[in-house]
This record gives structure tokens, sequence and C-alpha cells, in this order.
């Protein structure tokens, strides 16, 4: 047990509390501010069921970005599938034993680690390249970009270039669970690949991280087009009605 | 063709997106309002003095009033695809008139004072004060919006930059910077009952003289009831339709219309507007306040049935809010739709077979149908999602024999807005209006050339007289815009009408 990997302990510690309470407290704060009235983007779905697949294609394919913009959706669209393969891959730091599904997606998570890396490419270099996108542009969009593209280069870096030792990595995750902590591999790359991690856990709750939660919570998109048949009021709206 | 002080658009074949010219629209801005249209509201009439402390509470409210609000400000990703949508940054060129550019005037307010990294980091995060010059900002681009839901469509989290402005427009209302447009109107709704300040005796007089024209056309005595207790349908149209042009010519066939299903309806005095502008100025207890006139006309004259009149964001309050704001609607006929739009009402008769339209007397027209935004994008008619598009343009077939649509990246939904909409309708804002209009008189020049449309139909009293004052800077003519209930009117054929034929046989052996 080295200095290094109880500092690693404790950030991971740290990060996953953040990450979870931070979330938790946006989501109960989005679920708890009424939506008044009732405002879809129409032409809407008029069923319960109809909405749930409204949003799913909104999450699966991006359906409105694809309508919007076919560069930013196919750069996008590929870095989100990356991550969702890169983060099956993961699972098996996690999880012991590994489950079938998980050991099958191995392979794939590879090819999610590159398409992840190509696509922020191509939303970077929107950024720098259309003028409408650059004006849009913050210090903190940019430094995101540059965040998740490190992970996904450190973590690439370490599939193709330098191996670390990941069964010792499965050891201290699996240690973090009983309040152990072992020793991570003092390689430079995982050490790196692990802080922006942790830090992209951090930031998550505090950033435009949030449009993941946000989508869900979305009035345009999850409610049902039916004001002539149900009678919407919220609870304010509804306190206004009492006063007269 | 209109003498501008300012550049107008040239129209292209194909659209073409603008490269941007920050601060190029900051001038633009609507009369600020006064005392006289502010207190009405209930608004402080000038800027009040702890202006920044007081707009600052006044989002916090906000914030936990409208989930819409708060998850828009956080959500946006800056992804770039709503940047080229808005039909007034393709018009103006302006980056604050992108919906994103727009939104950020808010939202860097917003990370500035209720977000922790804007708190701590707000170079970082794009956040600043709100100072006086950014107060400046807002009043300009927040009424350089016209609230039309394009952007809602193409963005990923459907951000809908109509709240924010609207958001914005009730903050600015509560630290004393109104618009006076918008709020003078208001205020006249509440004084006399419509957004034109026509008062019930010139309202009778119109309809009167509506009627002896209709009669002197037709042969057929059509009436146009005004404050008839028991009847069945009570209709809520626009002011506008009461005498601007091509406006009365759809409340004519509305006339006709329900003359030849048989249905006794009447108009309201007291509610005789079908807008609601309390919506623009983002502010519910207005808006509440406006549609509640509706309720108690219905109440008092006894009627089972609400219609309102071809009015775009006047529907989308109606079907949308109307049931949230003044419902429950127990005591009317629930075999119907509450509340009825027009065309559903028209629609539903053409299958019936109920009206007699003779398409050829349409024939000196050739047609294209522009979708009003507030219909397209927050509204529906009929049973089934879309219906708002299908139901006129189905009127709009039955009624004339030459139809052709625009593009289809500029109809639907993801049709432009007129310019006009959201409380733009007012001369000070004429530079945005012009240029506002562009992407859609764009995409009407090429069926004019292409198809050889002479006519454009539309079924929104603002897109009307927006496109009125509007199409002659663009060389075209002004009365090239026409109600789609006019074309229902021509094409009518009233039971025990005396046809003009024998005229025309009569013309004809005479040539």
């Amino acid at each position: 047990m080295s200095f290094l990997s109880t500092i690693y302990a404790y950030l991971f510690y740290f990060a996953a509390f953040v990450l979870v309470a931070g979330l938790a407290a946006k989501v109960v704060q989005y679920a708890r501010a009424p939506a008044p009235l009732k405002i879809p983007t129409t032409p809407a779905p008029t069923t319960r069921s109809g909405v749930v697949f409204r949003l799913t294609r909104e999450v699966v394919f991006f359906e409105s970005l694809f309508r919007g913009n076919k560069w930013i959706w196919i750069f996008g669209w590929i870095f989100h599938f990356g991550l969702f393969l890169v983060t099956l891959r993961h699972l098996r730091y996690f999880i012991d034993p590994v489950w079938a599904p998980i050991q099958f997606i191995q392979p794939f998570g590879i090819y999610g680690g590159i398409a992840m890396v190509v696509g922020l490419a191509g939303l970077w270099a929107r950024r720098f390249l259309v003028d409408r996108v650059r004006y849009i542009t913050s210090l903190s969009d940019h430094l995101i970009l540059a965040l998740l593209i490190t992970i996904g280069l450190s973590g690439l870096a370490m599939q193709f270039l330098a191996h670390t030792d990941v069964i010792r990595v499965k050891e201290f995750f699996q240690g973090l669970y009983v309040g152990q902590v072992m020793t991570l591999p003092a390689d430079p790359l995982l050490l790196l690949h692990l802080l922006l991690v942790a830090g992209l856990m951090i930031i998550f709750p505090y950033s435009k991280l949030l449009h993941m939660p946000g989508l869900f919570f979305s009035p345009s998109r999850n409610q049902v087009d039916n004001p002539r048949e149900r009678r919407h009021v919220a609870g304010w709206a509804r306190r206004l009605e009492q006063q007269q | 063709m209109a003498k501008a002080d300012f550049e107008v658009p040239v129209l292209k074949q194909y659209p073409e997106i603008p490269e941007i010219e920050p601060g190029i629209m900051a001038h633009a801005s609507p009369y600020k309002s006064k005392e006289e249209f502010q207190s009405p509201l209930g608004f402080p009439g000038a800027l009040v003095d702890d202006w920044q402390d007081q707009a600052i509470d006044k989002m916090g409210e906000l914030l936990g009033r409208y989930r819409s609000l708060r998850v828009y400000l956080d959500s946006c990703v800056k992804c770039g695809s709503c940047t080229d949508k808005c039909h007034y940054y393709l018009g103006t060129h302006d980056p604050k008139n992108m919906p994103v550019g727009r939104q950020d005037l808010m939202r860097k307010v917003y990370r500035r004072y209720f977000t922790l990294a804007g708190k701590y980091f707000p170079k970082l995060v794009g956040a600043e004060d709100f100072t006086e010059e950014v107060l400046a900002d807002w009043y300009s681009y927040f009424h350089q919006c016209s609230q039309c839901r394009r952007c809602s469509v193409f963005c990923p989290y459907g951000i809908d930059t109509a709240e924010i402005s609207m958001a914005a427009r009730e903050i600015m209302d509560h630290i004393g910077v109104g618009q006076k447009y918008c709020n003078e109107i208001i205020g006249k709704v509440y004084k006399i009952g419509n957004n034109l300040g026509l008062p019930g005796p010139a309202l009778e007089d119109t309809l009167e003289g509506l009627e002896e024209d209709v009669y002197d056309e037709t042969g057929v005595e059509v009436k146009y009831p005004l404050d008839k207790e028991g009847a069945e349908v009570l209709l809520i149209t626009p002011s506008a339709d009461f005498f601007a042009e091509p406006h009365v010519d759809g409340l004519i066939g509305y006339g006709k219309v329900f003359h030849e299903a048989g249905l006794s309806w009447t108009l309201s005095s007291y509610a005789s507007e079908a807008a609601n502008f309390g919506m623009f100025i983002g502010s519910y207890e207005n808006m509440r306040r406006v549609a509640l006139r509706i309720r108690e006309a219905a109440i008092k004259l006894g009627v089972k049935r609400i219609v309102f009149g071809e009015c775009g964001h006047a529907w989308r309050v109606a079907y949308s809010f109307l049931n949230t704001l003044a419902g429950p609607w127990d005591f009317l006929d629930q075999r119907y739709p509450i509340p009825q739009h027009i065309c559903e009402l028209t629609y539903d008769l053409i299958q019936r077979g109920k009206l007699n339209l003779d398409k050829s007397r349409n024939d000196d027209m050739v047609l294209t149908y522009h979708d009003s935004c507030n219909v397209s994008r927050a509204s529906r008619m009929g049973d089934r999602p879309g219906g708002q598009f299908d139901i006129p343009r189905a009127i709009i077939r039955a009624s004339c024999n030459n139809f052709y649509d625009m593009d289809e990246d500029t109809i639907r939904d993801r049709t432009f807005c007129c310019g006009g909409g959201g409380g733009l309708l007012t001369d000070d804002l004429m530079e945005v209006r012009v240029k506002g209009a562009q992407p859609r008189v764009e995409a009407l020049n090429n069926v004019i050339q292409e198809k050889g449309v002479t006519h454009m139909a539309a079924i929104c009293a603002i897109c009307k007289s927006q496109f009125t004052k509007v199409l002659p800077y663009y060389g075209m003519d002004m009365d090239q815009i026409v109600s789609v209930h006019q074309l229902v009117s021509n094409a009518l054929v009233l039971t025990g009408q005396t046809t003009d034929e024998d005229d025309v046989e009569a013309a004809d052996e005479a040539a």
C-alpha cells in the first residue's frame, strides 16, 4: 500500500460521492420544479408509451440532432456510442465474476475507445472551424473536450503502447468496496487516466454534462400531448385559483 | 416596393447560412412601456432602484416555478445544432439571434448567481454579472425572438428558447422594463375586451356591414351575431378579423360555414379577442386573467361549445393552455373538443359532405400554405399528431384547384415564423420584422418562380398582418396573403344562393 494509492482511494471515494449526491440533488431539483403548462414540441405523442418511444429515439439515435445537423450528429453519436461501449468494457473492473455479455463486449470496447476519440476530435474541430460554433464556445467547452479526449487517448495508449497490470487495477477497485486500499500499479498513464476520470465524475453535476439527466426532464420532449382531454394544473397555479 | 432605411435581405434560390456579424442588431429594440401601461398589469412603471437584486430574486422564483427554465439553462452543451435555425439569425446575421446566443444572455447571468461553477470560476464557464449592458442586451434580443419554437425542434434536449424569452420578459417587466406594444395591448383587453380596443358598438356596426355585404353578394341572409345568449357556439377570434384585410374575409368565411352547418353561434364583445399577449410577456397571471374572460363570456352567454378563429399564438394558448388556465369546462358539451379550431369544424363538415364547395371559384389563384409557427409546433388539430398540418391543407385542397407546398425544410414542424410573432408586430421593430421574414419569403419566392404560385394562405392574424406589411419590401404585393377561410368563403355555394352562372352565360353571349 503506497501513499499514492491511498490518495487515489480517497479521491475515488470523494468523486463517487460527488457524482452520486450531486446528480441525485439535481434530479430531485428537476423533479420538484413544476411544469405548469403543457409545452411538448408538436407533433408530439398523445400517449405515455408514445412519449417513452420518443425519448428512447432521442437517447439512442439522437433523433432531433439528426434533423438539425448531420455533422454534429455523426461525430456526437460516434462519441457517445463509443463511450457507451467503453463503459461496458470497463465494467470488468467493477464486477466479479464478470458477466458473460461483458466478456463478449470486451473487443468491441476497444473499437469504442477509438470511435470515442474520433468523435471527440470531430466535435472539437467544429469549435474552431465553424464561425457560429466558435462564437458560442467558452473555455469550459474546450476543457471538457480536452479532458475527455485525454481520458480516451491515455486509455488507448495503455491498450496499444504501454500495458498496465489490469489485475492489480481490478484489485484496487474491488478493495474500495470493502474499505481496503490495495496498491495501484505506478504507471504514469494509468495514474493520469484515473485522475482525469475522477475529475470527470466530480465536475459532472456542476457542468453541461447535466444534459444527460436534463433530456429526461425536458418538458418539450417528455410531455404527453393531451391538454384538451386532461386538465393539467401545477401546485402553485392551483393555489392561484383558490385565492379567488 | 416599400422604402426601408435599412438593408432588405436579398432572396436567394438556395438558402445560405450567413457568417456571423456580432452586434449588428443591438440597436434594434422596441419602445419601452410607461407607467400607464405597466400598472394595469401589476408591474412597476419605471426601472426600480434595486433592479439587479429584484431581477435575480425573480429569476430564482421562476427557476422554482418552471422546470423548463431550470432544465434548459443547465442542459445546453453548445453543440451548434440550433445556430442556423432561427429566422432572425438567418435574416440579421447577428449571433445573439442564434437560439443558443439568445439563451446565453440569460444563461451567463444564471450561472453567475445560481451555479457553483459560475460563482467561483465565472470566466471559465462564461458567467457574467447582471450589469446595465447585459440588461440592454436582454431588452434588445429578447424582443427579437418570436417564440416560434423552431429551435426546440432541432435541439437534442428540446431546449425551447421561447421559454427563456418569456422568462426574461417576465423578469424585465418586474423591474419596470416593459415593452410598450405588448403591455399597452393587454391593458386594452382588460379595459375594452380586445387588442385593438374596438368597443361593442363598433363591433356591432362592422358585423351588420358584413351581413349586408354577404347578402348583396349571395342573396342569402347569413348572420354575424354578437352577444347572442343561448347560442350553441361561442366564436373567439382575433380582433384583427373585424376589420383588417385579409383577416375579415376569413371572418366572412366562418359565418358562412356556421350558416351552412345550421349552427347557432355568437361572438362576444366582452371576450372579443382570441390572442393572449400574456403569453408573449411570460406572465402566467396576466395570461390567466385574459383567458378567464373567455370563461366568463361562455358562462354568461350560456353556450355549449367554444370555437377559435384563425390565430396562431391564440391557438397555442387555446389548445394547450386554456383547459389549464380557465378550466374545467364541465359546463360545455363534452362531445366536441374544448376548445375547437374553426379548421377542425370546417374539415369535419367537408368530410360529412355538408359544404358545397366549387373549387373553380378560386381558379384565379395558385396557392401555397404557410404553416403558422405556434399552430405547427405548439398545438394540434384533430385526433392525430400532425393534424395541424393536414387539416388546413385538406381544407385548401377542397376549396381550390391549384395548390403547391413550399420547400419541405420550410413547412410543417420546420416552418419558419412570419417574422412578426411573439409580440414583435409593431412598427418600431420594422427592421427586425423585415429581416426575420427573409427565410419564409425566400421559400415563397421560389414557389412563385417555379410553380407560378400567386397567393399564400395562412391561419394566423399575426402572419396575415406581418406579410401584408412586409411582402412589399421584397417587391411582392400585400394582397398575396389570404385567409384559409377566405378560400372557403369564395368556394362555398350557400344553400339557396343565386348562382352567378346565368350572368356569366349572358356575358358570354354578349361577348
